[in-house]
């Protein structure tokens, strides 16, 4: 049944209270002894009035107005909605590391920094860097990151021409953003008909102003790009680098590393490829690791082993400085350690194995009802174009839309935005056959519906709590907050 | 093999999903990958642990660390050793939040949309600014892109920050202008402030920014009357960060004219977990929005008009105007932000005025008693929110592990920072500390001069 929520604000009552204190119990001086009246606030604080009660039943409700892995199918192309082990949230929350503060001293956090320590250990060896920052607070973030280690590389050996950075058309959005943040131009790759970089466009791209080439491999198509020794041999031969972006890392793992590939920088998702919840929108975790060369430049400080104790080292003249007022999210770095822990060599290999897996047993499955634009063996994901249904009258949103009410979470849909009406699909490792052959059903019903009732799915979804909203009202008649009436 | 539990496809299913697809074998699907950059080895990790294991071994590490729970702390300088209402982890632990992504699904992703509504009206209300958005990672990265936000609006590149503004956020700040070609320029302290008549020589109308933090990095409340016309009258913004703990008690930014406001929202129930994560606060007034970094959650409705949220003016944002974008943040804070605005719910306006006036006084208590002693005196006379700097009579790493002995986590060394001070120590005092816990400290610091 549909209806809406009321908000906090609306089922605030005034004298409720939702919280106990202890009693003050140093001598108590006048407030305005302590801060002069005329810096004092004199507007009201407008929060709700509300008791323990009424807040938990308030977000129970909306956490079952709310989809997550544990409720169902999320093959959210190129996010890697794996299933988050519920040893993961124990071991984050332990009080020896839930309450300890980043200005303790060394000797008092020994324990926080050889988890750290031993995390670089393992994704340098997954990654096949030489080292790595853990502070990076999210992909977009490492991105950033990444670029700014080869800015300070470049400029350190006095090569300061390097004002552009390569990107292929497939790549996501925060790539050309991150490259723009760094203060570079955006020269955009494209694809051939492989859908693969154009490497004869690549070659006749890139000169002595290119600082770096940003690469996800495989792509946003879920392709490997085959070509990569002749595309990182025709980067490195211009004086330009190789960035990796790591999102589509749970691809390959124990199959090739971004350093047997040439890359000289990577970031990895740990809220993908390690299995850290996304937390509907964080906090994610994007280490940044980097060849030998590169290294003095990371963020300080660096984690190192002296003798038998861990320590952190700010002694590096060129880093850049730091990108995150301490670690990073050290809280999510725990659940992807402990992630890698439990799934050792053998098993990391045995889920990509199964992430591409799945993926080729779902297309192979899709492609028979739906427009397979690049029909040849992919990694972890794969693109359908919805141009057929779009012409039918319901697009790659519809479908989406569709499937909401079928109890799935949709693909991500309208990128790489060189497929028309893309439906990017990624399985991941953590899920079995039955879901994959549902999810195939019901996106064969769905073509079915579109071919007999266009224009009913196009105005769905019909089973959710609420129906297809209006984002162009909320985008032109902005309503960002709750205000009293 | 590790990880057999979260792998659901058996040897027979991969078996038939190989002769669906038609090949022979897993590796078949691998060969696009050239041999030379094949990994030809296992990868030499640690061995694979079982679940009992896994715990074991993250549980020694825990145990090495000295923390909150074993010791009295009296740490700050951004992060906090605040009270966290255990309903907080009730919430935040419901799998329906924590396991979702972005919510770019509206539809079924109402909770997390509405949550998001809800923390940005609290985040306006504690600010008095008119628009919040979802979440930046931290203090430091709000205060970078802030003033970036500030640069967006004004058409200009030169921002200029206190040297009372936090050391670890002007080094991210530092970071951020350094790359992208920005100006930066710091203003000089007067007795632990902002010299607000160095302020008013170095502004200019190139000035795009001038970033100020209250309480600043030295627990001081600075005087702001005046600011915002000074800054103003040359065209540029003010932005402020901001302790949201402290906004219950002093003006708030919208008050004294503050543009664009950020912050640290750690101190509202999120555990300091090592300084990560953390939540970056980014609020401002209506003229900015369409320069703002990051998801907003707008109210909307569906075609039967019931009331809904969705992510919007996504045209700021990098997945949808990809280099134009107004920052490339793409995950934020999220499910911290929720936590926060649990604890904003919790203590409504009464509770956090009473937070607030708790760590006001314990924190005056302290000082009074601290400063009292021979050879400790205050780094800066004036008015402090929870935290004050004190001038310590020796090195301060040595007091603070004369202090570990009675299982006290001492003050934050401040000398690396601001190397004029000599010797100087951040103590922060919260609502959590007793009396008894004060005057334990106070003997202590007592027996080591």
């Amino acid at each position: 049944m549909r209806k809406s929520k009321a908000l906090l604000f609306e089922m605030s009552r005034t004298g409720r209270e939702g919280y106990s204190l202890p009693t003050c119990d140093v001598p108590m001086q006048p407030l305005d002894r302590l801060i002069p009246k005329t810096l004092q606030r004199s507007e009201p604080l407008e929060l709700p009035e509300l008791t323990e009660v009424e807040i938990i039943r308030h977000y129970t409700e909306l956490s079952t107005r709310n989809f997550g892995v544990d409720t169902g199918f999320y093959p959210l192309g190129s996010c890697t909605m794996k299933y988050n082990p519920k040893v993961n949230e124990e071991t984050a929350v332990l009080p020896g590391f839930s309450f300890i503060h980043p200005c303790q001293s060394e000797e008092t956090v020994q324990g926080a920094l050889e988890l750290l320590y031993n995390m670089e250990l393992s994704l340098k060896e997954l990654t096949g860097m030489d080292r790595f920052t853990l502070q990076p607070a999210a992909g977009a973030h490492g991105e950033l990151t990444g670029l700014m280690v080869i800015q300070a590389y470049h400029r350190h050996r006095g090569d300061h021409k390097r004002n552009r950075v390569l990107i292929p058309l497939s790549a996501h959005g925060t790539n050309p953003a991150t490259v723009s943040m760094a203060g570079y131009d955006v020269i955009q790759i494209p694809c051939d008909d492989r859908g693969l970089v154009d490497l004869k466009a690549l070659q006749a791209a890139v000169d002595d102003t290119t600082s770096a080439l940003m690469l996800t491999n495989p792509s946003t198509l879920g392709l490997f790009e085959e070509d990569i020794i002749a595309i990182a041999k025709a980067v490195h031969d211009a004086g330009g680098l190789l960035y990796y972006d790591g999102a589509n890392m749970n691809a390959i793992m124990g199959y090739t590393r971004p350093g047997d590939m040439g890359f000289d920088v990577v970031h990895l998702n740990i809220h993908k490829t390690l299995a850290t919840p996304h937390g509907g929108g964080g906090p994610g975790g994007g280490p940044v690791g980097v060849r030998e060369r590169l290294a003095p430049f990371l963020p300080v400080p660096l984690v190192d082993k002296q003798g038998d104790n861990f320590c952190f080292n700010y002694d590096l003249p060129n880093s850049i400085g730091k990108v995150h007022s301490f670690y990073g999210n050290f809280g999510v770095v725990i659940k992807a350690y402990t992630y890698l822990r439990m799934m050792g060599a053998e098993g990391l290999k045995q889920a990509s194995s199964d992430a591409v897996l799945n993926a080729n047993y779902l297309m192979n499955l899709l492609k028979k009802t739906y427009f397979l634009p690049y029909d040849r063996p992919c990694k972890h994901e794969f693109v359908l174009s919805a141009r057929p249904e779009k012409k039918k009258g319901a697009g790659a949103g519809d479908i989406a839309k569709a499937l909401l009410d079928r109890g799935f979470h949709p693909p991500t849909v309208y990128f790489p935005l060189i497929v028309e009406e893309a439906l990017m699909i990624e399985p991941t490792d953590t899920e079995s056959r039955e879901t994959l052959d549902a999810f195939s059903r019901a996106m064969e019903e769905i073509a079915k519906d579109i071919d007999q009732d266009a224009g009913k799915v196009a105005n769905g979804p019909y089973n959710t709590v609420v129906g297809r909203l209006d984002e162009v009202r909320a985008a032109r008649t902005p309503i960002l907050r709750w205000r009293k009436e | 093999m590790g990880g057999k539990h979260y792998l659901p496809l058996t040897d027979e299913d991969r078996r038939v999903m190989l002769d669906t697809i038609g090949v022979e074998s897993v590796e078949d699907l691998f060969n696009d990958i050239p041999a030379e950059v094949r990994l030809r080895r296992d990868l030499d990790l640690p061995p694979a642990l079982a679940e009992s294991e896994a715990l074991a071994h993250l549980n020694d590490l825990a145990s090495k660390n000295k923390n909150y729970c074993s010791c009295v702390s009296f740490m700050g300088a951004g992060v906090y050793d605040h009270f966290i209402p255990s309903v907080i982890r009730h919430v935040t632990g419901r799998s329906e939040f924590y396991t979702s992504y972005t919510p770019y699904q509206a539809e079924i992703s109402q909770g997390i949309l509405q949550a998001i509504f809800e923390y940005q009206t609290m985040i306006c209300q504690l600010t008095g600014m008119d628009v919040a958005n979802a979440s930046m990672y931290d203090g430091g990265t709000a205060v970078a892109e802030g003033a970036i936000m500030g640069c967006g609006a004004t058409r200009r590149s030169k921002v200029l920050v206190s040297r009372s503004v936090s050391p670890f956020y002007r080094d991210v700040l530092r970071n951020y202008f350094n790359s992208r070609g920005l100006v930066l320029e710091e203003i000089p302290l007067k007795d632990g402030c902002t010299d607000r008549e160095n302020l008013d020589k170095m502004l200019d109308d190139n000035v795009a920014t001038v970033v100020l933090q209250q309480p600043n990095f030295f627990g001081m409340v600075e005087n702001m009357s005046g600011i915002a016309d000074m800054v103003h009258g040359h065209k540029a913004t003010l932005l402020i960060s901001v302790d949201p703990l402290s906004l219950p008690l002093l003006q708030s930014p919208a008050e004294y004219g503050a543009d664009i406001v950020v912050g640290e929202g750690q101190a509202l129930g999120v555990p300091a977990s090592f300084g990560g994560p953390l939540l970056g606060i980014m609020a401002a007034r209506d003229r900015f929005v369409r320069q703002m970094p990051g998801r907003i959650a707008g109210e909307t409705s569906d075609s039967e008009g019931n009331r809904g949220y969705v992510l919007t003016l996504q045209t700021r944002e990098q997945h949808i105007r990809r280099e134009k974008a107004a920052s490339n943040i793409c995950s934020n804070e999220a499910l911290v932000a929720l936590a926060a605005s649990v604890y904003l719910a919790a203590l409504g306006p009464k509770g956090m005025r009473e937070v607030a006036e708790q760590c006001l006084q314990k924190a005056a208590y302290a000082r009074e008693k601290i400063t009292a002693l021979d050879n400790y005196k205050l780094a800066f006379p004036g008015i402090n929110f929870k935290e004050f700097a004190v001038i310590v009579p020796g090195d301060p790493a040595d007091l603070n592990r004369k202090l570990l002995e009675k299982n006290i986590l001492g003050g934050v060394s401040i000398t690396p920072f601001y190397p004029e001070l000599e010797n100087a120590m951040l103590f922060a005092v919260t609502e959590k500390r007793s009396r008894e816990e004060i005057d334990i400290l106070v003997r202590e610091l007592e027996g080591w001069s």
